[in-house]
């Protein structure tokens, strides 16, 4: 995972709240075997239509994108978070998300800022007068801002700091490697290998 | 003694069998109630969970960091006929194909279908040897509580703690309770291994092992073999337990001595010493007991929709009143609804249309040979099929080398090759809507064997008698049951 620290990119807002997974990912797309390539499955209801906000060309290219309350509601499904990460997303920004969605994306290197619905607002403002200006959502500092805009951002120490680290799960547990090294010397070597391969007794045989 | 089994903390406290399993994997502990980093022993690995796991290692340019302590084998999506034809179904495929390019890219042994040790995962591992005494094991499938069978502490996980195994070889895990699960007595002839975990199961819920180990005990549960132990520890999940152990004896090393990858020589010595400490200590607590009269039980069977819904096969289908609890009262209503049945049938005038004999709680030889015991010689029901399906390819050739695929085909049932099949029906085994089935697999879930079917969880020796009568049947409804010579004590015990 790489480090966050200040992402500058076009910002795309999504005028909705109550934006669940399914409708971030609709359940036909889970049936794949990869983790990456879900960006033609974000959001692929909302897609069929034209004048949708990422299918309008001052958009291409968006890094951060808006939206109203609670976004990233309902089903677990990772792939949520992996859709809008291989469309290209770094931040999502909205004033409530789905817990779930939330530890989810903290995990895959998406950034959640938590902004007040009023900001909100004012953000989508700034960009509608403006299409296609970008922002700037710096992590140390904990704030978006466009142009003379700046608001502040809420994300809880643990999470913004394994962002600025740059650890997922398993980077945080290998930051502990030594430690899995020595158990590993510790080990009884009787302990059971499925490598190299030994051959059981014929059938009957015993 | 520097060993990873010694250097555990509170030695001098009496610790029960599952204490001592996680205090011998905590590579470090969690502070400020976070989690404990567990070493992982044995990584059992299949086409379903996997690919996103492997593909999450590939983005992070991340190895498999002990290939030597994992193993990959193709169950969940293969076909149990014509196995040396192309996959029909294009998803099955992909992640069958998928599964053999991660193991061929991360280093990874893999059994693929028409090798001899492929078949599903839960029966692979413990007859390799693989699955041993007060080891851990983990693998992206909630049946793995299987292998608690042999004192190992084992549970299933999700994709990305897949992943993180695989980079790791560890889990932060949280500690857990324990539940004993006290079945004292002697079964009678013809109950058995099955019927215990179903008693169980209905007795304290499908939630009721929810945040529990639990660990079976008792002088019933001493006297199962390891297949026993295995049927047991399996539906442990189905209580909503994450793990089931019986802790290891005689009979378990018995079983052992001599498998692939069981320790040898001096090495053997040594591990059995070790494995010996294991049992629960005198005097050790259990956050919680159950207690099950082993004598009174008789062949149990599933009349609903969870695996909690069970009843003595000598009963009737119960009524949703019967339920004090508003929200069982409501299941049991939609239950009878999904499985059109009336309160106060009794179960043994449920007719069936099919028995399907297999999965991983109950496709092993012995389970095999317990089904034969009571068909050989016999002829199944007019109109009923009957599937029997073996957990993996070596369990097929040793049931062959005993002649059993003779008994079955004479029966009339169908003989096929090894695969999970009609347990959950990712492959073309499936039942057809409205079908009614009796099955020797773990959920009875709507649409689990195939959308519409309905499925009445049962021993191999009670899918065995309802085969022949084509109603839901004991073997106390035959003249004859698995041991001949002791019929007339079931006799006895019937009256």
């Amino acid at each position: 995972m790489e480090k966050f620290e200040t992402v500058t990119a076009i910002a795309a807002p999504l005028r909705r709240s109550n934006v669940d997974t399914d409708q971030i990912i609709p359940a036909q797309f889970l049936k794949r075997v990869t983790k990456t390539g879900f960006d033609d499955a974000l959001f692929f209801g909302w897609r069929q239509d034209p004048e949708f906000v990422l299918n309008q060309p001052v958009f291409q290219g968006a890094e951060i994108l808006i939206t109203g309350p609670d976004f990233g509601t309902g089903s677990s499904r990772e792939h949520a978070v992996w859709a809008l990460r291989d469309f290209g997303f770094k931040v999502v920004i909205s004033p409530r998300f789905g817990d779930i969605f939330r530890g989810n994306s903290g995990k895959q290197g998406l950034l959640a800022a938590q902004v007040e619905e009023t900001d909100v607002e004012r953000l989508w403002a700034a960009i509608e007068a403006q299409p296609g200006i970008t922002a700037t959502v710096d992590l140390v500092a904990r704030t978006v801002s466009i142009g003379e805009l700046s608001v502040p951002f809420g994300i809880d120490d643990y999470t913004r700091w394994r962002l600025l680290e740059g650890l997922d799960d398993i980077g945080l547990t290998l930051r502990d490697e030594d430690s899995i090294t020595e158990f590993e010397t510790r080990r009884e070597s009787w302990r059971p290998r499925t490598l190299p391969v030994r051959e059981p007794a014929e059938v009957g045989g015993q | 003694m520097n060993s990873a089994a010694s250097a555990r903390p509170g030695t001098e406290a009496p610790r029960t069998l599952a204490e001592k399993v996680w205090d011998a994997h905590v590579v470090s502990q969690g502070e400020n109630g976070n989690p404990d980093l567990i070493y992982i022993d044995l990584h059992l690995v299949h086409e379903v969970t996997s690919p996103q796991a492997f593909d999450g290692l590939r983005v992070a340019g991340r190895p498999v960091r002990r290939p030597d302590l994992t193993i990959a084998t193709e169950d969940h999506n293969t076909p149990t006929l014509q196995i040396d034809r192309p996959i029909a179904d294009p998803t099955s495929r992909i992640q069958i194909e998928t599964l053999r390019k991660n193991a061929a890219e991360f280093g990874i042994r893999i059994h693929s279908l028409g090798d001899k040790e492929q078949g599903i995962v839960h029966v692979v591992g413990p007859q390799l040897g693989l699955t041993q005494p007060g080891i851990t094991v983990v693998c992206g499938d909630s049946h793995t509580s299987t292998h608690g069978a042999f004192g190992a502490m084992a549970f299933g996980i999700g994709t990305s703690e897949v992943e993180h195994v695989l980079a790791t070889q560890t889990l932060p895990l949280k500690p857990f309770k324990t539940m004993a699960i006290n079945v004292e007595g002697t079964l009678r002839p013809g109950v058995t291994a099955k019927d215990i975990i179903l008693a169980v199961i209905a007795k304290i819920g499908t939630g009721g092992g929810q945040g529990y180990v639990l660990e079976y005990r008792g002088s019933a549960i001493r006297a199962l073999s390891m297949d026993g132990r295995m049927t047991i520890c399996n539906m442990s999940i189905e209580a909503g337990a994450r793990a089931g152990m019986v802790a290891p004896d005689d009979t378990t090393f018995d079983y052992l001595r001599g498998r692939a990858h069981a320790p040898e020589g001096e090495d053997w010595d040594a591990a059995v010493e070790y494995w010996r400490t294991l049992p629960t200590d005198e005097g050790a607590t259990f956050d919680a007991e159950v207690f099950i009269d082993a004598d009174a039980l008789e062949p149990f069977v599933t009349w609903g929709t969870n695996p909690g819904q069970g009843v003595s096969l000598s009963d009737t289908v119960p009524a949703p009143d019967d339920f004090e609890d508003p929200h069982e009262r409501a299941a049991a209503e939609r239950a009878l609804e999904y499985m059109d049945l009336e309160a106060g049938t009794p179960l043994k005038d449920i007719k069936v249309d099919a028995v399907f004999m297999g999965s991983c709680t109950n496709s092993r030889i012995e389970d095999l040979r317990a089904f034969a015991s009571i068909v050989r010689g016999k002829q199944k029901a007019d109109g009923v099929r009957v599937m029997v399906v073996p957990g993996s390819a070596r369990v097929r050739l040793e049931a062959e080398a005993e002649g059993l695929d003779k008994v079955f085909e004479e029966f009339g049932a169908e003989w096929r090759f090894a695969g999970c099949s009609m347990c959950l029906g990712m492959n073309p085994d499936q039942l057809a809507p409205g079908e009614r089935c009796a099955s020797t697999s773990n959920r009875n879930f709507e649409g689990r064997q195939g959308k519409g079917g309905r499925t009445h969880l049962v021993s191999p020796l009670v899918a065995a008698a309802t085969a022949i009568r084509g109603t839901l049947s004991s073997p106390w409804d035959l003249e004859q049951i698995a041991d001949p010579a002791s019929a007339s004590e079931t006799e006895g015990a019937m009256a």
